[in-house]
């Protein structure tokens, strides 16, 4: 296999892995966006979501779509309690407070996960029928396909929703100016909790495609793709709806890449590297405006 | 007429901050009354806590007898009031268009609110030319009448407006008071806030002269405006 084979190989290992990171960052981004808060929980609610998807195809018997609708359900639901009871009481406290508490919903999720489906990896079962279809020298297989199809269309959904329902628009009202949002007659808490529900939704559907990716779920699986995510947004443009789809697709590129031609012990390195690049050079994002903070 | 909106001996902190030390004031259905006072009187606190943004500690108000300190801000827009907030504040990364549907946002009657909409492009013609465009890149004065026109799809019998001539030139300041004016014969009641004394009590019937958070003066607008010392303090001698 040549060198440019081998790239486009990468490359499409890549776009499904970073459709991964880019469903993740989307809820990152949403929630970022707003409440200013950056929720290091979402990455244990993606845990969450990919056990729900998990429990419905082995002890229900569902098959995938259908497990996957109602993890997406669930865990919705567990993103809006975990914004009730967690964050809305904090939402004129520093936001350092609200920082800490995401933390401490993280290690609450995973240890309370831990404790009912014990810290072993479970292997999730094999849904699609392994099949690979070759191009040329290129191999793209059936989870890979679900994966893009399913992220295309969630993305598409998500669209929709945000730029022409009156829900949608209630949320870039409340993310832009909440207090202006509600002298429209915006209950914004209601706005903020439906935004926790569907950036949740979002996070568990990419739970169940990576279980469905990697064949093994564990309580802790969310904390690096949660990262990975957290970087994804950020390099798109933290805040920002596309800058997240494109951040995770571009960062799942790159980590391919570095997996296959220099080592994938350095995958996380680029990863990281890219934030600090990003951080260093750009801190807005690739499509972030340079912001003016609101006085 | 009867009272539409009453304030009873209200007192707002800012933290440790007394910022409306109990203020009490009436407006009337069908009226203007024009609130005006230095900077910093406290006459957009008193919008502000009109509007449900603040909170009174004592005291009460009550819009057509029906009390409304305390309820949470999107609860008092459904009760027919609408703010327009100081500095305009429209949503500029959405379109003019996405900014008045959000104005009509407590309501379902799709045929009312596109007579409204109609009226709106009949008081802001300008606003009809720039409907597709982000409200971002429209001119003060447009983003004066985005921020008033969306007000008015919320369908308000009173109407909240928060200095309405900042930043503003002189022409444009008499184009938009004369729109208050339309607005106000067209059956709206009005409490206006402005710095700009000047035009505030030329188009309004009653008048509230606040001073470090206390009302000092009140009366007819047209008396207020004559005399020696409101000219003296708000109108350049």
């Amino acid at each position: 296999m040549g060198i440019m084979d081998q790239f486009l190989q990468q490359l499409i290992n890549g776009i499904s892995l970073g459709s991964i990171y880019a469903l993740i960052a989307l809820g990152y981004t949403m929630v970022y966006g707003i409440i200013k808060l950056i929720n290091f929980a979402h990455g244990d609610i993606y845990m969450v979501g990919a056990y729900i998807g998990f429990f419905c195809i082995t002890i229900l018997h569902w098959p995938v779509l259908p497990a996957l609708v109602a993890s997406m359900i669930l865990t919705g639901i567990l993103g809006m309690l975990v914004e009730r009871f967690a964050y809305r009481p904090l939402r004129s406290a520093p936001r350092i407070s609200v920082l800490i508490t995401a933390i401490g919903v993280s290690f609450f999720l995973e240890y309370t996960m831990m404790y009912f489906v014990t810290p072993q990896p479970r292997t999730f079962p094999s849904v699609l029928e392994d099949a690979a279809y070759h191009f040329g020298p290129f191999v793209v297989n059936n989870q890979q396909i679900m994966i893009f199809a399913i992220t295309i269309i969630l993305m598409a959904i998500l669209t929709y929703i945000v730029q022409y329902t009156k829900v949608g628009k209630a949320m870039r009202a409340v993310s832009f100016d909440t207090e202006t949002a509600q002298l429209m007659g915006i209950n914004a808490n209601r706005i903020i909790s439906v935004t926790f529900g569907i950036g949740s939704a979002l996070a568990a559907a990419a739970g169940v495609l990576v279980g469905i990716y990697y064949n093994s779920i564990d309580p802790l699986m969310g904390i690096m793709p949660g990262l990975k995510a957290f970087v994804a947004a950020v390099l798109g443009g933290i805040g920002i709806l596309p800058g997240a789809a494109a951040g995770g697709i571009i960062l799942g590129i790159i980590e391919a890449l570095v997996s296959g031609f220099i080592s994938s012990t350095f995958r996380d390195a680029a990863a990281f590297a890219i934030l600090i690049l990003v951080l260093l050079f750009k801190p807005s994002g690739l499509l972030g405006k340079n912001t003016n903070e609101k006085v | 007429m009867g009272i539409m909106l009453k304030i009873d001996n209200i007192n707002v902190y800012y933290g440790a901050i007394h910022a409306i030390k109990g203020i009490s004031l009436e407006v009337d259905k069908g009226e203007i009354v024009t609130l005006i006072g230095a900077n910093g009187a406290g006459k957009s606190t008193t919008l502000r806590t009109i509007s449900g943004l603040l909170k009174p500690r004592t005291g009460k108000i009550s819009f057509e007898d029906k009390i409304i300190s305390g309820m949470p801000a999107h609860r008092i827009v459904e009760c027919g009031v609408s703010q327009v907030p100081e500095g305009r504040r429209i949503f500029a990364n959405m379109t003019v268009m996405e900014n008045l549907e959000l104005g009509a946002y407590i309501r379902k009657d799709k045929n009312a609110i596109q007579n409204d909409l109609k009226r709106v492009f009949k008081h802001f013609p300008r606003l009809a030319e720039r409907k597709k465009q982000e409200a971002g890149t429209l001119s003060g004065g447009e983003q004066q009448m985005l921020a008033m026109g969306r007000a008015l799809m919320s369908s308000p019998r009173l109407l909240l407006l928060d200095e309405p001539s900042m930043g503003l030139a002189p022409l444009l300041i008499k184009e938009i008071f004369a729109i208050i004016k339309d607005i106000n014969e067209a059956g709206t009641t009005i409490l206006l806030v402005e710095q700009n004394a000047n035009m505030a009590l030329s188009i309004a019937n009653r008048a509230y002269v606040l001073e470090t958070g206390k009302i000092t003066l009140s009366g007819d607008a047209k008396e207020l405006a004559a005399s020696e010392e409101v000219r003296k303090a708000y109108l350049g001698g």
